[in-house]
């Protein structure tokens, strides 16, 4: 393909005075996935928020490449559509799995959900599909009927991620994906996320603050810092060979085991 | 025409927390390797090797001269001035490096990561699976650890993975940073012959090799790379 997937130019987004992304381009190409590190504040989750379409910028131009090649301009796409799309061709992982689930369902509605929203309708397939995605994030068949609130954080997290790929979705975007998760259960969510995105051919726009979250997920990285990307390339570019004076403290900060 | 040509490479470091101190690295760098031959990098150590590697490679930026690269479509790729997806590209399908370190996820078995770069490039998942296993017990990495993630590996074990790792998906132009390093006379033997096979298949190689008498069985062309400067202080 010779069309980015995705394409942000010009972003801006205002907090009253705060200055949250300030004027952010750039371009995610199929199959490619893009990290977005810095530390708090720096404005990441805001950039994500806005170019998944959860909170409207003050400024951008965002074109979607969707299937059947059709060019689609989120930035002035009505509410329906975006919401259709966010359902089908999308997937958006929260980094609590409380505002990516609902608690208050089985395991395995949680998933189904996600199916009928796509024209699913036989019972027994939407339960087969749902244990297949639940061993496919490692998680007991066996829990299929039980409350997502009697899981542990890491298998919260990983029904999260089951519910956001069950319909297939082209391009993921997702928020600290591990963390707040032990180090031993982050590395099964990680060999996870990346065998998931490697055999679907997703890409993936992945917002961390770790930078070896950062390493082994994403192909290429941008840098964050006050609302301005301020540096970015290839991951192993900005972490081998930082140019920035920021970029370089970030990377020197990272702890050695 | 070279699968590798280098005109006036320079690479210099800007320390930020040191004042902006300058390194340079490389300072016009003049090379080129052809198919099927072995070039070997020699000099003191600091003398810029790994660095030289690694800015072929994409992962050192570069200040200013060319490294052109002749693509698998009789095209030539600049990585100096290359877009990121460019070189994800050609890492893919033309540039091999085997560095000294194996960087991995965890849990992930040896094999499956001596398979995978095979398999982004296009082969079924059982034949990179079959030319895996057969690199491995070429490489005498015991059966019983093939299924083991190789980070819980000795040194040498991991060094062999890595190598297993680029042989399984070998590419026109490979560059090996010390494949022999931290190997046993037996396991070193078997590497070195591996690298011979690359070169008499049309492979274009760089690599470094500190033993001369690698480089003697290689029967490697010396490029000679002088000690870096002083840091300079603007």
């Amino acid at each position: 393909m010779n069309q980015p997937l995705f394409s942000v130019t010009n972003l801006s987004k205002k907090f009253g005075k705060t200055i949250a992304c300030d004027d952010i381009s750039f371009d995610l190409w199929p199959g490619e996935i893009l990290g977005i590190v810095g530390e708090s504040g720096s404005g990441k989750t805001t950039l994500l928020r806005s170019i998944a379409g959860l909170i409207k910028p003050d400024q951008a131009t965002i074109s979607y490449q969707g299937k059947n090649n059709k060019l689609l301009n989120i930035d002035q796409m009505d509410e329906p559509k975006l919401r259709h799309l966010q359902r089908t061709e999308w997937a958006f992982v929260h980094q609590h799995p409380r505002d990516g689930l609902r608690m208050n369902v089985s395991a395995g509605a949680n998933i189904g959900e996600r199916l009928m929203a796509n024209g699913w309708r036989h019972y027994d397939d939407i339960r087969k599909e749902a244990i297949k995605w639940l061993e496919a994030v490692e998680i007991d068949a066996k829990r299929i009927d039980d409350l997502p609130r009697t899981f542990s954080g890491g298998m919260q997290q990983r029904l999260q991620i089951a519910r956001n790929l069950v319909t297939n979705p082209r391009l993921i975007f997702m928020d600290e994906p591990t963390g707040g998760l032990d180090v031993s259960v982050q590395a099964r969510l990680l060999d996870l996320l990346r065998g998931l995105v490697r055999d679907l051919g997703l890409s993936a726009i992945i917002v961390t603050h770790d930078l070896a979250v950062a390493r082994l997920l994403s192909n290429r990285l941008m840098v964050m810092k006050d609302g301005q990307v301020i540096e970015h390339g290839l991951t192993d570019q900005v972490l081998e060979d930082p140019q920035a004076a920021y970029s370089q403290l970030l990377v020197s900060s990272i702890l050695q085991v | 025409m070279p699968i590798l040509q280098i005109k006036n490479l320079h690479k210099k470091f800007t320390l930020h927390a040191q004042n902006g101190a300058v390194l340079n690295v490389l300072n016009g760098i003049n090379l080129q390797v052809k198919a099927g031959e072995i070039a070997a990098l020699c000099g003191p150590s600091g003398a810029g090797k790994s660095s030289l590697l690694k800015a072929i490679y994409g992962t050192y930026r570069i200040d200013d001269g060319d490294i052109k690269i002749k693509t698998t479509k009789q095209k030539t790729i600049n990585i100096a001035k290359a877009e990121p997806r460019q070189i994800m590209n050609l890492r893919r399908d033309v540039i091999g490096y085997v560095s000294q370190f194996l960087r991995v996820i965890p849990r992930i078995g040896a094999l499956d990561i001596v398979a995978e770069p095979a398999i982004m490039q296009g082969m079924s998942p059982d034949q990179a699976h079959s030319i895996a296993l057969d690199l491995l017990d070429q490489l005498r990495i015991p059966q019983k650890l093939h299924n083991l993630s190789p980070l819980t590996f000795s040194g040498g074990e991991q060094q062999r993975v890595n190598i297993a790792r680029a042989m399984a998906a070998p590419r026109p132009l490979m560059l090996f940073d010390e494949p022999t390093a931290s190997l046993d006379p037996q396991n070193r033997q078997t590497v070195l012959e591996l690298i011979a096979q690359l070169r008499d298949q049309g492979t274009a190689i760089l690599g470094i090799f500190h033993d001369p008498a690698d480089r003697n069985f290689l029967q490697a062309r010396d490029i000679h790379l002088s000690a870096v400067k002083e840091p300079e202080h603007v």
